[in-house]
């Protein structure tokens, strides 16, 4: 009788609430209440449940994700927390990399650290890189420390010490003298939260998941006991930054795995549909109001990283924000979405974002007191928006404040008309989204031409058919159900967790029971907390090592096949070291002993297979009646497109472009290169017209 | 052929495009080399130029050291190689510290690129690699043949077909020949890199040259440019700064002046050659001197042909900032990273109130050279290695806001994690933080500097090659603000060391250092209250100092210390 699975996306604006029954989903979005998150869900949960004709008590599973943790971080309201670290070293999080991150600005202000210096404390102790003690602490100065920390009246408390990736002892130390003398406090420690090398990255991980630990802990609870209130009594999962869910107790153990739940979601809402089309390599573009993010998906599986960086402080750029290492799903998130300003710089030169009109007062046409171009302006002077019909007509768009607007700001600096002006903006603004995507695929040694698009997001259908234009992909893959993408990915993710530790070993000092031992104890680690999730169910390991030439600075991350991870070798290691340095780079380099910096094992349950999407049925002889006049970019002139509304377009129906195919929640541009089709499942195909 | 016109919309995407294709192009270079300075520090370039050497965009990376240079470096290789043998398929090298980007560390190599069999641009692109023979990197040396190998400007390849004869000279002159051959073809690749996507920019515009995209460019910065410098005020003023050098004080003089379509740094006056190698070439000099008033002046006009062309760099031959060969310059960067301040010192005359006060200068740079105690030592495993470290002091304060704490100025690099340090050598790092009191007092404080304390794991020596400036000479303060504190090394033991040069350590000892600190902006008496208070509570400055220098009475000084005591601070 439990057939029902809930999910729930807490985002910035909205909570998205999915119920997937064996009739399909019906989905809700509420606007997120940010003094009790959970009454958006079960506000959203009731309305879901209303109209599928289902109790709570018959919800089997929950998947849950969120930014409440991503924005305590951005906005400074975590728990009283300390950090104790090695003497000497007290401002390692505060000295950063040392560096600016704008070249050119004198006038640079560095973001504020976690914590501030007097909330950073210090032990005499101290392991060296070879895991050796050099300075054991002394049982009376842990016990001034614990004292300072009473004193100081925390919450939660981060231990960071150097070297603890290599030998933990003292940070387990600390940990014990403090539970045992203040038995409440929350402990998080550096060897567990994200036991990598590099001091920055790893104390930074280990203070932010301290510091959102006893609110995120407070909330899930609370969610859990509300839920059951309600008649939902079923375990709550939670989707992590590495694209798998995880039990809530893992959960409020390392909420910083929770960080980039929502956009994780996404990619892998955009990976189950590429295993629907069978598509091996996969971009997925998400473009909502403020910015767009780029994944790359292969093999159905979004690529992951180890580290990225959250509140980004100046423009998005890279450096301005605190980085986090933790296992994530690599992104590129660029400051361009449907609300992106625009303007014209001292070079006659258009700039499209990052900052953005937000929805107050939005963009010009909105009339809300807008007079700046943005994204959506230039849109509706396109024609691609139909004023009189915005979002499902929930209000009308007013054009001549949008003409205003690309007037008064483009279109008077550069001597260029309203449609020119419009044209600009539009083109720059995906310049920039397909300059992001060209230098991130070239980074990881891809050649976009081969690839499927995937896009969902607001304002992406509308930008997406000129990307594929610009970036030579022949597929594009419109989803249904893509305003509310995360929480449908979140249904479709398979149980996980990766474990990770460094430990530097030479491929000419390889010793090879100590790389089984070392894989094996990561294994049971990560393996450890999905059984504890979904017991009964298959745990496959995927092993992953980073190699580099001895002096190099920068690892490359390869695959280890579990032949190689149970009897593993170092010509092994070579071989697929060389093979992936040489995709990368074009070349190897002869004569240098080859290290393994980073080893990482990602325990996962199977991912769902979904059932292959039928090939495209005949067509019925259906055209679309309506035409309007839409700008296409490639052929720097006015169309009349054919105009055809989602619905009308059922499975196997074709329309050539330039069409525009709108729906309440966005509108899909189809340029004049190429035709759209309805797939069975819903998706709209979009691919280059067969040569006339 | 003639070409295609552009619209204005393609021409601003195009622009666009190839500022991506050169940060793609530095990218991978960052990614492939093997010189701690490129990875860690960003101390590499990449530029795109068309067909008469005129640098079209330029990667912003982390050293404004390569900004002229660039620009200027194409234009040496064409002149040198001649037109007529210029060849598809052809790449050139140098490391010539005057054609080049100023001393023999940097390697700029150039490829020409061919569309349709007709030359329509070049890809340069440079790195300071991890050595080139000679003494190393070190200032000791007494004149450039000492530096290490010293590579004209040359085909390393013609017609696709790579010199061999060039590479086994090349490999026989260096210590670390595997990576220095590595890093020559991680040059090239990266060039390579950019061709391919400059061919497909020009496939999907339909471009057959690049004449009209870099009439745009260039036209456009240089309209930006002089809109700039038409709003600053016309004159003249003389700035100057004072270092440490090598063995004698160094003065440098600048005589700035601001014409209706010009900015003139007149470098007359400084002093002359060092006998060490921390001379610069003048091209050097260009760069850090242009940075300065780009900065100032237009932060946001990328760079090019066009846009540096207003800044004009005089000085007098063989004086400390304008070397000629053959004076030693492997460490121009000790005197090139204090002409920003040296400029502003002057530009300050003319705009006053909008730039910061001077700062630590120079990266805290030294390195380590590192062998077994003893016979029986290396036998227990212990091995040679060397450790290069970068750091920074403190910058100067900024009218309205402090002064950065050990971030560097005018140098963009990154330090290495003390962890990432420790594992690439037997070195262990005891104290790496905050130096409190040494933000230069004033309204608004400068950055503060760091300690730092080193030392070798057990059963290893070494020496240090230290490249430390402002030890007599600290960041003096500005309109009323005081002065940074000064550099400080020595031996944990006692024992002294000079700030310049490689020394040798007794086994056993740690070397203890303290980096400067930023100069202050204004007088401390008018530094608002609550920030001193914070200052305080945050331990940036002693109780003393919150006394003595910024009159904060006792029992408010102990309030504040209670308040800090207990994890909090004032007002909060």
């Amino acid at each position: 009788m439990t057939t029902a699975t809930l999910s729930a996306d807490i985002g910035g604006t909205f909570t998205d609430v999915v119920l997937e029954t064996a009739d399909g989903l019906v989905s809700t979005k509420v606007l997120t209440t940010y003094d009790a998150p959970e009454r958006a869900i079960l506000a959203g949960m009731a309305t879901v449940c209303a109209r599928a004709g289902v109790t709570p008590e018959q919800i089997g599973r929950v998947i849950h994700g969120t930014t409440l943790a991503t924005n305590a971080l951005i906005e400074r309201r975590g728990a009283r927390t300390a950090l104790i670290t090695t003497e000497g070293f007290r401002d390692v999080i505060e000295m950063r990399t040392e560096s600016r991150f704008e070249q050119y600005d004198l006038n640079l202000v560095l973001p504020e650290p976690l914590l501030p210096r007097n909330r950073r404390y210090v032990l005499r102790e101290r392991i060296d890189a070879t895991g050796q003690v050099r300075i054991a602490p002394s049982a009376e100065e842990i016990a001034a420390v614990v004292a300072q920390i009473r004193a100081g009246g925390y919450e939660s408390v981060a231990v960071g010490f150097l070297h603890s990736y290599v030998n933990p002892a003292h940070e387990q130390a600390m940990r014990d003298a403090l539970l045992a003398e203040l038995p409440g406090l929350v402990v998080s420690l550096s060897c567990e939260v994200s036991p990598q090398m590099r001091e920055y990255e790893r104390f930074n991980t280990t203070i932010a998941n301290a510091y959102v630990k006893p609110m995120m802990k407070g909330y899930l609870a609370n969610l859990q006991r509300r839920l059951a209130e309600a008649g939902c009594a079923a375990p709550v999962y939670l989707m992590h930054s590495g694209g798998g869910i995880i039990s809530l107790e893992g959960a409020a153990e390392f909420p910083v795995r929770l960080v980039e739940s929502g956009p994780a979601g996404g990619a892998i809402f955009a990976a189950h549909v590429a295993a629907a089309h069978g598509a091996e390599k996969v971009l997925s573009f998400d473009m909502g109001g403020t910015t767009a993010k780029i994944c790359l998906i292969k093999g159905q599986t979004p690529k992951t990283a180890r580290v990225f960086e959250v509140a980004r402080t100046y423009r998005f750029k890279k450096g301005s924000g605190m980085p986090i290492s933790i296992p994530v799903i690599d992104m590129v998130e660029i400051g361009a979405g449907g609300g992106s300003l625009a303007h014209v710089d001292s070079m006659n030169q258009i700039r499209v974002g990052p900052e953005s009109a937000g929805s107050e007062p939005g963009p010009a046409c909105y009339g809300r007191g807008g007079t700046r171009p943005a994204v959506t302006d230039a849109d509706l002077m396109l024609g691609r928006l139909d004023a009189g019909n915005f979002a499902g007509g929930a209000f009308a768009l007013d054009p001549s404040a949008s003409a205003a607007a690309l007037d008064g700001v483009v279109g008077g600096a550069l001597g260029l008309d309203t449609a020119g002006a419009a044209f600009g903006i539009s083109e720059v603004v995906d310049e920039n989204m397909a300059n992001a995507a060209r230098v991130h695929a070239v980074e990881n040694g891809e050649d976009l031409s081969g690839y499927t698009m995937i896009a969902f997001g607001g304002a992406a259908p509308l930008h997406a058919g000129r990307l594929c234009e610009k970036l030579g992909i022949g597929t594009l893959l419109v989803p249904p159900g893509a305003g509310v993408g995360s929480a449908i990915g979140f249904l479709r993710a398979p149980f996980s967790f990766e474990a990770t530790r460094t430990v530097p070993l030479r491929l000419s000092e390889f010793d090879p029971p100590a790389v089984r031992g070392l894989l094996a104890a990561l294994r049971a680690e990560a393996t450890g907390f999905v059984e504890d999730c979904a017991p009964g169910l298959a745990v496959e390991a995927g092993y992953r090592a980073y190699l580099r030439y001895v002096g190099q600075g920068w690892e490359i991350p390869v695959e280890l096949p579990l032949a190689l991870a149970e009897a593993p070798d170092a010509d092994g290691f070579r071989a697929l070291f060389e093979a992936e340095y040489e995709r990368l780079f074009s070349r190897r380099v002869e004569g240098l002993d080859i290290e393994v910096t980073v080893w990482a094992v990602n325990a996962t349950t199977p991912k769902p297979r979904p059932d292959p999407v039928a090939a495209p049925a005949a067509a019925d002889g259906w055209s679309p009646g309506a035409t309007r006049t839409v700008f296409d970019p490639a052929l720097e002139r006015m169309v009349e497109a054919a105009v055809a509304r989602r619905e009308e377009l059922i499975p196997g129906r074709r329309i050539d472009g330039p069409a525009v195919i709108w729906e309440d929640e966005t509108t899909i541009i189809v340029p004049s290169s190429r035709s759209a089709t309805c797939r069975a499942d819903g998706c709209i195909e979009l691919t280059l017209k067969a040569e006339a | 052929m003639s070409e295609a016109k552009l619209s204005t919309v393609a021409l601003q995407v195009g622009w666009n495009r190839l500022i991506s294709v050169v940060e793609e192009q530095a990218q991978a270079l960052v990614r492939t080399a093997f010189s701690t300075s490129v990875r860690e520090a960003g101390d590499l370039s990449a530029g795109v130029y068309d067909p008469e050497a005129r640098m079209l965009a330029q990667a912003v990376t982390g050293t404004p050291g390569h900004v002229n240079a660039m620009a200027e470096a194409v234009a040496h290789f064409v002149t040198d190689i001649g037109p007529e043998n210029i060849f598809e398929g052809d790449i050139y090298i140098t490391n010539d510290p005057w054609k080049g980007t100023g001393h023999l560390h940097d390697i700029t190599v150039v490829t020409p690129s061919f569309r349709a069999g007709r030359l329509v641009g070049f890809f340069a692109c440079t790195a300071h690699v991890t050595d080139i023979g000679g003494r190393g990197f070190t200032a000791d040396a007494n004149s450039v043949y000492e530096e290490g190998l010293f590579i004209p400007i040359m085909k390393f390849a013609e017609r696709g077909e790579i010199d061999r004869a060039f590479v086994h000279l090349l490999r026989a002159n260096v210590r670390e020949p595997d990576q220095l051959v590595g890093d020559v073809h991680a040059l090239a690749t990266c060039n390579d890199i950019g061709h391919r996507r400059l061919m497909d920019m020009m496939d999907e515009f339909g471009m057959d040259g690049l004449g009209q995209l870099s009439d745009f460019i260039l036209g456009n910065s240089r309209r930006a440019t002089l809109a700039r410098i038409a709003e600053l005020p016309k004159g003249s003023a003389e700035g100057a700064m004072r270092l440490d050098g090598y063995d004698h004080p160094i003065d440098l003089k600048v005589r700035l002046t601001v014409g209706e379509e010009d900015v003139l740094c007149d470098f007359a006056g400084t002093s002359g050659l060092d006998s060490h190698g921390i001379n610069v070439p003048l091209i050097y000099t260009k760069a850090y001197a242009c940075y300065a008033i780009k900065c100032a002046i237009a932060p946001d006009i990328p760079n090019n042909a066009a846009s540096l062309a207003p800044f004009r760099i005089a000085a007098e031959e063989n004086s400390i900032v304008h070397a000629l060969h053959p004076a030693p310059v492997a460490m121009r960067h000790i005197v090139g990273h204090t002409i920003p301040d040296t400029v502003y010192d002057a530009l300050e005359k003319l705009l006053p109130g909008r730039l910061p006060a001077p700062g630590s200068g120079a990266l805290c740079n030294f390195q380590l050279s590192l062998r077994p105690a003893s016979e029986a030592a290396r036998r227990d495993g212990a091995r040679r290695a060397e450790v290069l470290c970068f750091n920074s002091g403190g910058s100067g304060a900024r009218p309205g806001l402090d002064g950065m704490n050990t971030t560097a100025f005018p140098s963009g690099v990154m330090t290495m994690p003390v962890e990432a340090s420790e594992q690439a050598g037997p070195v262990i790092i005891w104290r790496k933080e905050f130096r409190p009191d040494s933000g230069g007092p004033g309204c608004q404080r400068g950055g503060l500097g760091q300690h730092m304390t080193v030392g070798a794991r057990d059963g290893h020596v070494y020496d240090m090659s230290v490249m430390l400036d402002r030890i007599d000479h600290p960041a003096p303060g500005r309109a009323g603000g005081g002065d940074g504190a000064p550099t400080q090394i020595g031996l944990e033991d006692g024992g002294t060391l000079r700030g310049k040069g490689r020394q040798p350590i007794p086994e056993g000892v740690r070397v203890v250092m303290a980096f400067a600190g930023g100069a202050g902006h204004g007088a401390a008496a008018e530094r608002d209250p609550a920030a001193v208070r914070r200052d305080l509570a945050l331990g940036y400055i002693s109780a003393e100092a919150a006394r003595d220098v910024y009159g904060l009475d006792e029992a408010e000084i102990g309030r504040v210390l209670a308040l800090a005591a207990a994890g909090d601070l004032p007002g909060s």
